[in-house]
Parts: structure tokens; C-alpha cells; sequence
């Protein structure tokens, strides 16, 4: 693509939706990144999504409103859309297509990279096996987040998930370690006070010197939404790559990102897959998530955590659907806790950290008995949320003694080991302690997920008698 | 003369060239200035449509097309196992080496070294007549695997005119010359074999012998047999890749092929972090010694994984010509219908379901009917086999969307995996219910005649608990578990011993993670044992309340981590303490220390 810069076009054809055609167009690329200007000079940025016979279908991204036929001219810029990378970016807030909206000055660029970035070779990709505490026990305990991992959070609209993403990147830490960390955050299609709340917290925590802010808001352009996370994962692949930084990237709202993607879909009248997502939605998704990473010989890493909405709360929808499949498992969070009071709302029998068996725990990176600890935790809770719905339909009186104990179990599991304040920051052996002093009200004798050695070290008798 | 012809068109990994006349249909192709590889699937007149295997961005039309005259193949000689190959056969360490840790494309690379010597071990002598088949000689590719080098399928046979004498080549370099009926063929270590052909063989087998892996529900409830065909779909979190990578480290096959196909990355890496530290439990070598990986993982590009599926099949045919058990997993299955999917509407080509093209369920069927027990073409007569194991992703976990309904039509083996058991963490998540195999009658014989006579009917009373459970627990769904009599609330709490004490078994426990077929079989035992002891126990006035609080139980369940596979001895001696202790419970009944009977 060794090409000069700016072949202009006034031969836009047609304008629908988000697309534009460009006709009689030569060489011209496919991906190649396009600058509309409209009829008063304003200018918008676009990419090419195909070309052939002369013809380009062009995706503008800030929307086509406004745009006319006889007034619009296209500049085709002989290269992939790009963004100027640098360490100066923290601390800054930009806007979803990378400019920044702060009011200081564009920072100066160290490096131009492709915004769609390259896959990690799978053999240079090292596996990941730092523990992050972030504090929260049902995660910590259970569903324990790993550096390099994607980690997406499946809630609801209007559960309290933007709380818990804050908090955890508030108090994520990796015991033992002082390393360069770094929060990029990318709000897609979020509302206003949303994002603030998230550059408030990131203020009060003082980490808002090592963030780098990439907002499309509600109110911004829909299509640009394609564009904002990968516009943010290109910074975050710098800093952790090059630079050497830890970076956790925040992600807010994916279901929007997924709503863009099926306008442009239906747009271009693509055959369309479940629900009208257009069926290369897994591919396009895998190509933000698996950016996340640890490379060999590399110092930083790139943790994802991925937020969306799950619509009318379905797990099987296609956007939840598709993003566990690809992600390293999934925290879902639970309108019925939420109703009860409990933050946060983990409901921790659909969530899963699938980087937690090997990564960690296998190799005694935490405490030895953490993996027995889960194991008896999900046992016995799910076996006490199994019962709760039966005692629903037969009562407690067809239910034994020992199912009676269970039920006692999952409530407290719930409102003592669960349930934590916002601020509440618990250390692991804090949180496993505390797992402990549940599992012990349960007898010896069913905790069959746990080594006897085990028991006899941690598991507290008295507690037994008394209850 | 291959042809050249020019772009007109591109959408992502789909580019349409003309000039394209005298192409031929899956035609390897180089496309544009970088000459990215791409595959013709449809002609129109002089246009081709060409599916390309890398990253597309910024390829325009009037850039080049450059036809190969050849087919998509793949290489095959010595230096392939402990590979990883990306879907179309470019080793990964190559690619990294020359790029960097990130993919760029338009890299070419030697599929298997080109520079590296073997010991080549001529097993011909000159003027020995060979056929397609043969083996020239010998390579010891790894400790764990002698590579035949046989002459190629395609090849017309015929006099051994030269054949080098044993010493170190590499597989540039003609080790043998045969006279054939139509001038003289130069042999060397490796040929190239198309990857949408399948490799011929002599005679097709019966599946009569397990593939033992080394998981309990597997081998002993739904069996595989070599040469068979399975799948394992699952919502996503349901333990598929986990059980996938059990398959791949403990299947007693002599050969891997593990294809990661549109997965995760990080999952590549466990196994290529992990299985160079781990050992084979049959040879006691480093796993990597008989495993290929292919690695197409979800960010690659499309196409490529449409090809990586064709790519491992046919490397595994070639190590099952040389008279191997070959095991191949693809994980998922539903990826690569997903590619077809969208290449498919590239096209533009009418959908059939969930805009799956209409070729969907033909596709699947020929891809899985290249497993199989043969005996391969040439001398010394080998039997070989290539069972074919792969991952259905259905979405929403949903078992009637295409591609689980269509693959289920072509597969013998089903292991179900079941979301509700998965949250409460018991793995592998297999619903026993649900699952089925058709192995079951035809293995059993060898069940019987190597591990014990009695295991189509110690499987048979086993199965049938866990059947009882899945009624009565109707019932105790309605009613509650009260209602039922001791008899069945027995079957219940045996049941739920078996669940945790035999279905469940830890990936990541070191004694329990793999549990061979002798264990398997003292486990059965000792469970169905216990069922009946406590039944007559039952029926002689033991309370049931006694029953359920035996020590024996929590020493029964532990027992699958808690004796290795090592020292089954120690389940003779479990066995003891269990008669003991029922024996005890009955002397108290009759002596009446407690007010039994019901």
C-alpha cells in the first residue's frame, strides 16, 4: 500500500443507513479508511467494507445524517484506520474514535498501529497465571480472575454491574507485586452518567493519571461503536506489550457494540444468523476479546473485563451467548440477590473463571486449600439452592435434617460470605477464612470435596454443636 | 501452465478474480502483491471465487492472482509430530520467527524442516517390487513413534531401481528410485496429499477396540471405540475444551491431533505450556512426543479455519497408514460450520438453516466418515485407525440447532454435557441420561477378555441405579424425597455416591485425573457391591439412617482420589472393611440393640 495519500471522489451513488456507495472508484482497498467531507465542510471518518466493479460501499462512521448525494466527497486515504499511540495517552480522555475531548492538545504519537491489530501467534502467548485480588470473595474464592485473562461481567439493565467493574478496578492488586499498572476504558454507547461515574471513581482512587478514557456516549454516533473498542485495545496492546504495563481494559456496554454491528449487517442485506446478528458476529467479537493476553517475554499483560447487558436478563441470547464462548468464563450477576439486598449480585453457579483450575490452583499459586475450598463452596451451595426450591413445593417438613442444614448454608453463604460492602476490600485468606467458618455448619461428613488433611486443618468443629 | 488472473472484488475473506479461465475448482491460489493464499470454491465463466486464508485488509482490485495448477495440500513425512501448525499447515514457530509474536500475513514458510537430517533405515532391497503403501523404510521421528516412510497412495508402483543405504538425509533428498510401467519415480522422506481427499485404504474394520481414556463416565458408561466417531456438545462453561484436553493427554492412542479451531488462544498455550511437562501414562515419555497441534484460534482468519478441519484429518490418515491408532479432536466443530456459514454468504448462495448453507450436513458426513478401523494399503500388513472426536458449540446450549442435529446424524458416540451439572461443578459435565454410544455391545468383548469377564453385566446393574434415580427423581420433585420408601430413598443415596465417588473426577487431581481401566472396573464393583449389601441390609431391619451414616461411605468416594492406579490392592482391602462394617451393622439388628425392621 505504498501509495499517495487522497484520491477524491464526488461520485457517491447511494446513502443508506450507515453505508454510503462510492462509485467509479480505482484503487481502492478493501479496510481502507476514508474521509467524507459534507456539503459545509464537515468531515467524518469511514471505511471501506467493500469494493469491486468499480463501486465502494464506504461505513461512515459518525452516521450518514446530513449526508447528500450531490454535495458529499469522499477521500480515500491509501491506508487502514490508525491510531498515534503513546504513553502520554493516561491520564487523558478521548472521544470513541480516538481524538481526545479533554480540551489539552492531540498527544504527540510514539507509533502509528492498525486499530484492528494482528492475532498473538497462539505459540507466543504465555499462559496466564498471576492471581488478581480484587478484593471481592465469590470472585476471589471462586471464580478467581487471572492476569491475561477476559473475564466478561453478564448483567441486566440496571443491575449494579458498573459498580462492581469500578470496584474491582479500584482494588485489584496482585499480592506481593509492585508493578506499572494502567486502566483503559472504553464506554460504548453508554449514558452521560455512566461514564462519569467511572472517571469519578477513577479520580478518588487517584488512578485516574494511569487511565486512558475512549467515550462514545449515548447520544454519539451509533456506528462509531465498531470502532471505540478497538480504538481502546490498540492503546492497551502498546502499553502492555511495549511498555510494559499491566493494563485492565473496561469495556461498557458490549450489547450496544452488538447492536451496531447488526445495523451495519442489515445494511449491507447480509444473510442474517440467530436473531438478525449477522453470522460472522462470533468471529467479529473473538477479534476484540482474544486481544487480551500475556506474550513470552513480554513484562505486561492485557486483562479484559468486558461488561454487557443481557436483553430481558436471557443467558442464551446471542450476544451473552457468543461472548462465553469465547471469553475465559463469565461473572453473572443475579436480579433475584439484587432484589434481596445482597451486593454484589453474583449469582456464582452460572460464573465461571475457566483460567482458575490450571493457571492457579494447580500450581499452588494462592493457598493450598482454595481449590478444595470452591470446589465444597459450589457443591454445597448449589445443593442448598436445590433444596430451597423443593422445600418451595413439599415445605421443610418433607425435607431431613441434613437438608434443613444445607438451606441454612445458603443463607448464609449469601448474606455473610456473598454479600460485601463497596468499599469492602477482603484479602484471600480473609475471604477463605471466612469460607471456612460457613462450610463449617455443614458436618464433617459431607464435605466430601475436601482432603481429609485438609478438614483437619481448617475445618472448626464448635461450630457444628452449635448451630 | 497455471493461470493469472486479476481481483474485481473483496469483502472480507472473499475476493472475486478474473482471467480466471482453465482454474480449477479448491485450486491453491496466491493472492494480490503479497500473495496471500487463498482457495478457489466457486468458477463462473472466467471469474473465481476464492476463499483467502489471511487477513484481507487493504488488498485491491487490479492487484494479481497467481493459479499453483495444484490442489490445497498438505506435507507429510517425518517432523510433524510435536508441531503446531496454523489451519493450513504453516508451523507457528516459523511464522514467529520470522514476524514476530504478532500473525502478519503473507508469510511463507516450510511445512515440516527441509534442513533437518534423519536417520533413515532402508527396511526394501533393490529389485524388491513395491506397491503404494509400502514402507521403504524407517525414521524414528520421536522415542515414541517410528515413522514408516511409505510410498505414497498416488503412486504407480513397480521395481526398486535404487535405495540409499541406512544414514542421515532430510526429506528434500531421493531416497529411492522406482521403475513404474510408465518411467522412473523419485521417492523421497515426504509426499503432498490433498487435504479434501481422502486417503485410500485397503478394508474397512469393525470398531471392537475402546479407545481408553482414562475418564470413567466415558469408558465405562458411553465407551469410544478406535476408530469411531463421537461428539460433545455443550453450552459454553460446560467443561467441553477440559474434556477435549483429557482426550488428547490420556487416550491410549499412539498418535494426537488436537485441532483448535476458532477457539481461544490462551487454551492453545495451556497444552503448549503443558504437555511438553507432562508425561504419556502408557510410555512414560513427554506428551508432546506423539501430539500435532493445529491452532486456528477465533481471531485468525475465517477461512483458514474452514481448512484447518481437512489439514488434521489428513494428517492423521497418513499416521493411521502407517498402522497407528490416531485420535483427532476438533474443537468446536461449530466454528468451522460457522466459517462455511460465512464464507457462504459471501456468496451470496441461498441459506438453508440459521443461514447455514444447504451443503452443511453434507460437509459433516463426509468429514466424519474419514475415521475408521482399516487395514492400510501395502506390506507388512497394518491395521490403522483415526477416531474422530469433536466439539459442538450449539448456541444458547440449545441440542436442536443445525449443527448438533446434523452431526448427531453421522456420529456414534454422544456425550451430552449438561449446563445444571456444570454449576454445581460437577465434572465432566456428562449427562448420563442423555449421552449414548453404540460401542457399548461391540467393545464389551474386549472388556471381558482383558480387564474382567463379568463387565458387560457389572456396567449393566450400574447404569441401571443411576437410571432408577432419573425416575424417582420425578417423583421427589412432586413430592419431596419423604415420600418415597427406604428401599428408594436408597437408590437415591447410592446414586449420589456414584455421582461424586465415580462421574465426577478431577481434571486437575493428580491421582484422579486419569483412572485406567482395572480401576475403573474395581470401582464398579465396589459400588454396585455396596447397592446390594445395603439393599439386603435393608430388607434384613437395618435402618436406613444407619445405612447413610456408615463410615465406609465418605472412604468409598474419596477411594477414586485416594488410591492410584498404582495400587489396587488397597480396594481389596476397602472392600474387606465394607463387608466388615455391614456385617456389624446386621449383628446389631439381630442381637437388637436397636429397634429395627419396618
Amino acid at each position: 500500500m505504498a501509495r499517495i495519500a487522497g484520491v477524491e471522489y464526488a461520485t457517491v451513488r447511494e446513502i443508506k443507513g450507515p453505508l454510503m456507495i462510492v462509485e467509479n472508484v480505482t484503487e481502492v482497498a478493501y479496510d481502507e479508511l476514508v474521509e467524507v467531507e459534507t456539503g459545509t465542510g464537515e468531515k467524518r471518518l469511514g471505511r471501506v467494507l467493500e469494493v469491486g466493479g468499480g463501486r465502494a460501499v464506504v461505513q461512515v462512521f459518525e452516521g450518514t445524517q446530513g449526508l447528500s448525494i450531490s454535495d458529499t466527497r469522499a477521500r480515500f486515504l491509501g491506508k487502514t484506520m490508525e491510531l498515534g499511540v503513546s504513553e502520554d495517552m493516561l491520564g487523558r480522555v478521548f472521544d470513541g474514535l480516538g481524538r481526545p475531548i479533554d480540551g489539552l492538545p492531540e498527544p504527540v504519537a510514539e507509533e502509528y498501529r492498525d486499530i484492528n491489530g494482528d492475532p498473538i501467534n497462539p505459540n507466543e502467548r504465555d499462559y496466564p497465571s498471576d492471581f488478581i485480588q480484587t478484593g471481592i470473595s465469590a470472585i476471589d474464592c471462586m471464580n478467581s480472575l487471572v492476569r491475561g485473562q477476559k473475564l466478561p461481567i453478564f448483567s441486566g439493565a440496571g443491575l449494579p454491574h458498573n459498580l462492581l467493574a469500578a470496584q474491582i478496578a479500584r482494588q485489584a492488586t496482585v499480592p506481593g507485586k509492585e508493578e506499572e499498572f494502567a486502566v483503559v476504558f472504553a464506554a460504548v454507547g453508554v449514558q452521560n452518567d455512566e461514564a462519569r461515574f467511572f472517571r469519578r471513581s477513577l479520580e478518588d482512587s487517584g488512578a485516574i493519571s494511569r487511565s486512558a478514557l475512549f467515550l462514545n456516549l449515548a447520544d454519539d454516533p451509533a456506528v462509531e461503536r465498531v470502532i471505540t473498542p478497538r480504538v481502546a485495545l490498540t492503546l492497551a496492546e502498546y502499553l502492555a506489550f511495549e511498555k510494559d504495563y499491566h493494563v485492565l481494559v473496561i469495556i461498557t456496554d458490549m450489547t450496544n457494540y452488538a447492536e451496531s454491528l447488526r445495523e451495519i449487517s442489515a445494511a449491507r442485506e447480509e444473510v442474517p444468523g440467530r436473531k438478525g446478528y449477522p453470522g460472522y458476529m462470533y468471529t467479529d467479537l473473538a477479534s476484540i476479546h482474544e486481544r487480551a493476553g500475556r506474550i513470552k517475554g513480554r513484562k505486561g499483560s492485557l486483562t479484559q473485563m468486558p461488561i454487557l447487558t443481557m436483553p430481558s436478563d436471557d443467558i442464551t441470547h446471542p450476544i451473552p451467548d457468543l461472548t462465553g464462548y469465547i471469553t475465559e468464563g463469565q461473572l453473572v450477576l443475579s436480579r433475584d440477590l439484587y432484589r434481596k439486598g445482597i451486593y454484589p449480585p453474583l449469582n456464582v453457579l452460572m460464573s465461571l473463571s475457566r483460567l482458575m483450575g490450571p493457571g492457579i490452583i494447580a500450581e499452588k499459586r494462592t493457598r493450598v486449600d482454595h481449590g478444595e475450598v470452591s470446589n465444597q463452596l459450589y457443591a454445597s451451595y448449589s445443593r442448598a439452592v436445590q433444596l430451597r426450591a423443593l422445600s418451595e413445593i413439599v415445605g421443610k417438613s418433607g425435607l431431613s435434617d441434613i437438608d434443613l442444614k444445607y438451606l441454612e448454608f445458603g443463607d448464609l453463604f449469601e448474606q455473610r460470605f456473598l454479600k460485601q460492602g463497596y468499599e469492602e476490600n477482603r484479602t484471600l485468606d480473609q475471604s477463605l477464612d471466612l469460607a471456612w467458618e460457613i462450610l463449617s455448619t455443614l458436618p464433617e461428613s459431607e464435605l466430601t470435596k475436601i482432603k481429609e488433611e485438609t478438614l483437619k486443618k481448617h475445618y472448626r468443629k464448635k461450630l457444628t454443636t452449635q448451630s | 501452465m497455471p493461470v493469472r488472473g486479476r481481483i474485481i472484488w473483496v469483502a472480507g475473506p472473499a475476493v472475486r478474480a478474473e482471467g480466471m479461465m482453465g482454474a480449477r475448482m479448491y485450486e491453491t491460489v496466491y493472492v494480490g502483491e503479497e500473495k496471500l493464499i487463498g482457495e478457489i470454491i466457486k468458477l463462473t465463466g472466467d471469474v473465481a471465487f476464492i476463499q483467502v486464508y489471511e487477513n484481507t485488509s487493504g488488498l485491491r482490485p487490479g492487484e494479481p492472482v497467481y493459479g499453483t495448477g495444484q490442489p490445497l495440500t498438505v506435507a507429510l513425512g517425518p517432523g510433524l509430530i510435536g508441531s503446531i501448525y496454523d489451519g493450513v499447515q504453516r508451523p507457528l514457530v516459523s511464522i514467529a520467527k520470522a514476524v514476530g509474536s504478532f500473525i502478519k500475513r503473507g508469510v511463507h514458510v516450510p511445512p515440516i524442516p527441509l534442513d533437518k537430517k534423519w536417520l533413515f533405515k532402508p527396511t526394501v532391497k533393490k529389485g524388491q517390487k513395491v506397491s503404494a503403501g509400502d514402507t521403504l523404510g524407517i525414521v524414528e521421528e520421536t522415542p515414541l513413534i517410528q515413522h514408516k516412510v511409505i510410498v505414497p497412495p498416488n503412486s504407480k508402483g513397480g521395481e526398486i531401481v535404487e535405495i540409499v543405504d541406512e544414514g542421515e538425509y532430510t526429506v528434500e533428498e531421493t531416497i529411492a528410485i522406482v521403475k513404474t510401467n510408465i518411467g522412473e519415480e523419485q521417492l523421497k522422506m515426504y509426499h503432498r496429499w490433498p487435504v479434501r481427499q481422502p486417503r485410500p485404504f485397503r478394508e474397512r474394520l469393525d470398531p471392537v477396540v475402546p479407545l481408553i481414556t482414562g475418564q470413567r463416565v466415558l469408558d465405562t458408561l458411553f465407551p469410544m471405540a478406535k476408530g469411531g466417531t463421537g461428539c460433545i456438545p455443550g453450552a459454553f462453561g460446560t467443561g467441553k475444551t477440559v474434556t477435549l484436553h483429557q482426550l488428547a493427554k490420556w487416550s491410549d492412542a499412539k498418535v494426537i491431533l488436537h485441532i483448535g479451531c476458532g477457539e481461544r488462544g490462551n487454551e492453545e498455550s495451556e497444552i503448549l505450556i503443558k504437555f511438553p511437562e507432562m508425561t504419556d501414562p502408557y510410555s512414560g515419555r513427554p506428551l508432546m512426543e506423539r501430539t500435532i497441534l493445529i491452532a486456528n484460534t477465533s481471531n485468525m482468519p475465517v477461512a483458514a479455519r474452514e481448512a484447518s478441519i481437512y489439514t488434521g484429518v489428513t494428517i492423521a490418515e497418513y499416521y493411521r497408514d502407517m498402522g497407528y491408532d490416531v485420535l483427532l479432536v476438533a474443537d468446536s466443530t461449530s466454528r468451522w460450520a460457522e466459517a462455511l456459514r460465512e464464507i457462504s454468504g459471501r456468496l451470496e448462495e441461498l441459506p438453508a438453516e440459521e443461514g447455514y448453507p444447504s451443503y452443511l450436513s453434507s460437509r459433516l458426513a463426509e468429514f466424519y466418515e474419514r475415521a475408521g478401523r482399516v487395514k492400510t494399503l501395502g506390506n507388512p500388513e497394518r491395521v490403522g485407525s483415526v477416531t474422530i472426536v469433536g466439539a459442538v458449540s450449539p448456541p444458547g446450549g440449545d441440542f436442536t440447532e443445525p449443527v448438533t442435529t446434523h452431526t448427531l446424524r453421522f456420529v456414534r458416540v454422544f456425550w451430552a454435557l449438561d449446563p445444571n451439572l456444570a454449576y454445581s461443578r460437577h465434572y465432566p459435565a456428562i449427562n448420563w441420561i442423555q449421552s449414548y454410544s453404540a460401542y457399548v455391545e461391540t467393545v464389551s468383548r474386549w472388556w471381558e477378555e482383558n480387564v474382567d469377564k463379568e463387565w458387560f453385566k457389572l456396567r449393566h446393574e450400574f447404569y441401571q441405579i443411576l437410571r432408577r434415580e432419573d425416575e424417582l427423581l420425578e417423583i421427589v420433585r412432586l413430592l419431596g424425597p419423604e415420600a418415597l420408601p427406604d428401599d428408594e430413598k436408597l437408590i437415591l443415596d447410592v446414586a449420589r455416591m456414584i455421582r461424586e465417588g465415580f462421574l465426577q473426577q478431577s481434571a486437575y487431581d493428580e491421582v484422579d485425573s486419569v483412572c485406567k481401566p482395572e480401576k475403573q472396573v474395581k470401582m464398579l464393583k465396589l459400588y454396585v457391591k455396596f447397592y446390594k449389601l445395603a439393599a439386603h441390609a435393608l430388607e434384613r431391619g437395618v435402618q436406613l439412617k444407619d445405612i447413610r451414616a456408615m463410615k465406609i461411605i465418605a472412604e468409598l468416594i474419596r477411594s477414586k482420589s485416594t488410591i492410584p492406579n498404582e495400587r489396587l490392592e488397597l480396594f481389596n482391602e476397602l472392600e474387606k472393611k465394607m463387608e466388615e462394617e455391614f456385617r456389624q451393622l446386621m449383628v446389631t439388628v439381630s442381637s437388637g440393640v436397636t429397634v429395627g425392621g419396618r
